[in-house]
């Protein structure tokens, strides 16, 4: 399974390279130091060995910067840290060798002030008009009140990309739209109905996630992180927790892994019932969302009853878990999955044997397997399009090495594969609660006691969401508080790839390509 | 086709009935309702949804909404793809500062008469994001608001109340 020799064999080929590595372990991962001028370069040897750039972020201490970048390559973790000093900090950007860290850069140089020369792209990402191209909120001087106006006014100066010729025209749509959605700004190039070219615009419910978490205590980090994505909330503050479990060398009680598993698999079926329930309604084949939403209501309702809140949001916390399952819930939620996998094969044959959703679903939205590898895909959208990568098999955490589970894999990479994809793992899921409620020992801890970690301790958490794999990154600084947060949802990674999957779509499918994809743009925009 | 109609009539009718709610209870749901809908527009409102800067938590009970255990359309209550159809504005979120010309360009293109209803403790307070560089916090320091719906994320069953209860002469 994991190959940690690719770290000694990569390693041999930096210093081949001239390049300087200092080595330090870290919980979970190893942290790699190099000089900022190969930084670059470092990028160019590490995509010949097929390693995947995962997570970029940076961080302000005193007269310097410390910029990150987290790797992964079969299952084994590499965290990438350079320095540069704050009195003119720039460093060779990587986004021109792996295009996942594109966006990531652009919002590193508007967060930092940071420049990542060669880049590809000079505009702005994350910052429209909340504060000017002078000033960065995530420095340390910069008030976590900033300077703002009255009236934020609207980002009018964004270069979006043109397309000319007789017959093409352009489709602006959003930030406000036409459903109960998030906001986000599409821009459009089309011929007829054919789309040329799509161009996305996020930035909009940016809130300062990264800022705000500045100052914390370990509660409340994992109150903020429960809400960085509505639709994620034990994902993410199991992320957030594992990274300050880890940085505070606090180990969670095995009842509480199993818990926080049960949450975990129950978010991710939650969400898949509703997104294969409004991809049908996408097309309008309402039978279908009128059935997944009836089931997703079902399943929220268990959770309010088992345990307390619909979207189980807060019941991750720092050291463990803040609800328990008793022996009775145990066995109702048996007869619950019983009663769902009955539901399930009625409605999925019914769809199967459609013909109106197979028309529209196959062949739409058609992501290669080469683009989903290249951006670096993850979760579902990448295992419809033949990425296998799942972190709860590959790089596992309790209680999931404990586990035996199938990942689904599908290769067409079109809107069905992505239907299908999470129809099978909700299959999976099931059969993995079933095993972990089996598993759960009578009695036993909820939560471990916190220990205070030491001033500048660090750790990075990493576990399979419901959209795929969620990074985070905690420093401590002095008295419990938290210095630095930085949680990469799988969004950011995802988001990219709906440019090209849209292409030689037709402009009313648009819709359906995006619930396919189904990216957050809180998540993504922080 | 069969099995779809099969299923269809084994289903049968799941939703469920929802009473007025009355004034005792909007108080312990911490619903607050500063302006009624005028009687000749109550039997039917037309929402235009909009996030401001949510989790995406409020929508996806907003969503539930529409499944068959609330069916809210049968109180005549419907979500509408433009503000320019709607009576009522559903708002969501501590309004990031992103948002805040599109919100009140939003709110402008609203016809009177109008209602704000701000739904979700960011809507209502600022939540858990409160005011910063980034935040304008409640929904009230940028449009003026009628009706609060409290709640991370509220259940449907207590945005129903409120909306229910907006409608209320």
């Amino acid at each position: 399974m994991s190959d940690a020799n690719w770290t000694t064999d990569f390693l041999s080929r930096l210093v081949a390279a001239d390049i300087a590595v200092a080595q330090t372990p870290l919980p979970s991962a190893t942290l790699w130091q190099i000089d900022a001028h190969h930084w670059r370069q470092f990028a160019e040897l590490a995509i010949q060995q097929n390693i995947r750039w995962a997570a970029g972020w940076a961080e302000h201490d005193q007269d310097r910067f410390l910029i990150n970048a987290c790797f992964e390559k079969h299952g084994v973790y590499l965290l990438l840290r350079t320095t540069v000093s704050a009195a003119k900090p720039a460093l060779p950007s990587q986004a021109t060798v792996y295009p996942a860290a594109n966006r990531s850069e652009r919002h590193t140089r508007d967060m930092f002030g940071i420049d990542f020369s060669g880049h590809p792209d000079n505009r702005p990402w994350t910052r429209h008009k909340a504060w000017s191209k002078q000033s960065h909120p995530l420095r340390k001087d910069f008030p976590v009140q900033g300077e703002p106006q009255t009236m934020t006014s609207p980002d009018l100066d964004y270069q979006f990309v043109k397309a000319y010729g007789a017959g093409v025209y352009e489709i602006p749509v959003g930030p406000v739209h036409a459903g109960i959605i998030e906001p986000g700004h599409f821009r459009f190039q089309a011929d007829g109905e054919l789309i040329l070219n799509l161009e996305e615009r996020l930035g909009y419910v940016h809130k300062g996630i990264e800022k705000i978490a500045e100052g914390r205590t370990p509660e409340s980090l994992a109150r903020l992180a429960g809400r960085i994505s509505g639709d994620t909330t034990v994902g993410h503050s199991w992320a957030a927790c594992m990274a300050m479990e880890r940085a505070a060398g606090v180990e969670i009680p095995p009842r509480a892994a199993l818990i926080r598993e049960i949450l975990a698999e129950r978010e991710r079926i939650a969400n898949h019932l509703g997104d294969v329930g409004a991809i049908c309604n996408d097309v309008a084949f309402v039978f279908a969302q009128m059935q997944f939403t009836r089931l997703r209501e079902l399943w929220l309702r268990t959770n309010a009853g088992v345990f307390g809140h619909r979207l189980l949001m807060d019941r991750v916390v720092p050291g463990g878990v803040a609800c328990d399952v008793t022996h009775e819930a145990g066995q109702s939620m048996l007869k619950d999955i019983a009663r769902l996998r009955k539901e399930l094969s009625d409605i999925v044959t019914a769809l199967d044997l459609n013909t109106s959703l197979e028309d529209r679903l196959y062949t739409a939205g058609y992501l290669s397997a080469e683009i989903a590898e290249a951006f670096g895909t993850v979760g579902y959208v990448g295992r419809a399009s033949g990425q296998s990568f799942d972190v709860r098999r590959d790089a596992p955490y309790p209680p999931y090495d404990q586990a035996t589970f199938k990942v689904p894999l599908e290769t067409e990479g079109d809107i069905a594969a992505r239907v299908w994809i999470r129809l099978k793992e909700i299959n999976a899921a099931l059969k993995l609660i079933e095993q972990f409620i089996g598993r759960l020992p009578i009695g036993g801890d909820l939560i471990a006691a916190w220990r205070t970690p030491a001033v500048g301790s660090e750790g990075l958490g990493i576990v399979e969401g419901w959209r795929g794999e969620i990074v985070a990154y905690i420093r401590f600084d002095g008295d419990n508080q938290i210095a630095r947060f930085y949680p990469r949802d799988p969004s950011i990674l995802n988001w990219p790839v709906f440019e090209k999957l849209t292409l030689n779509n037709i402009v009313p499918d648009f819709p359906v390509c995006n619930k396919s994809l189904n990216g957050s743009y809180s998540g993504n925009d922080l | 086709m069969l099995r779809l109609f099969k299923k269809i009539l084994t289903t049968g009718m799941v939703t469920e009935r929802i009473k007025p709610p009355k004034d005792d209870e909007l108080e312990r749901l911490g619903i607050e309702i500063k302006r009624h809908v005028d009687k000749k527009f109550s039997g039917s409102l037309a929402i235009r949804e909009v996030d401001a800067g949510s989790c995406n938590g409020c929508e996806l009970e907003i969503h539930a909404l529409n499944n068959p255990y609330y069916d809210i359309e049968r109180f005549g209550i419907h979500f509408v793809a433009s503000p320019r159809h709607a009576d009522v504005l559903l708002v969501t979120g501590p309004v990031s500062r992103h948002m805040q010309t599109a919100l009140l360009r939003t709110y402008e293109a609203t016809p009177n008469p109008k209602w704000v209803v701000a739904a979700g403790d960011c809507a209502v307070c600022g939540g858990e994001f409160g005011v910063s560089y980034a935040s304008c916090g409640a929904v009230s320091n940028v449009i003026p608001v009628d009706v609060v719906i409290p709640g991370c994320p509220p259940t449907p069953l207590a945005l129903m109340k409120g909306l229910l209860g907006l409608m209320k002469q």
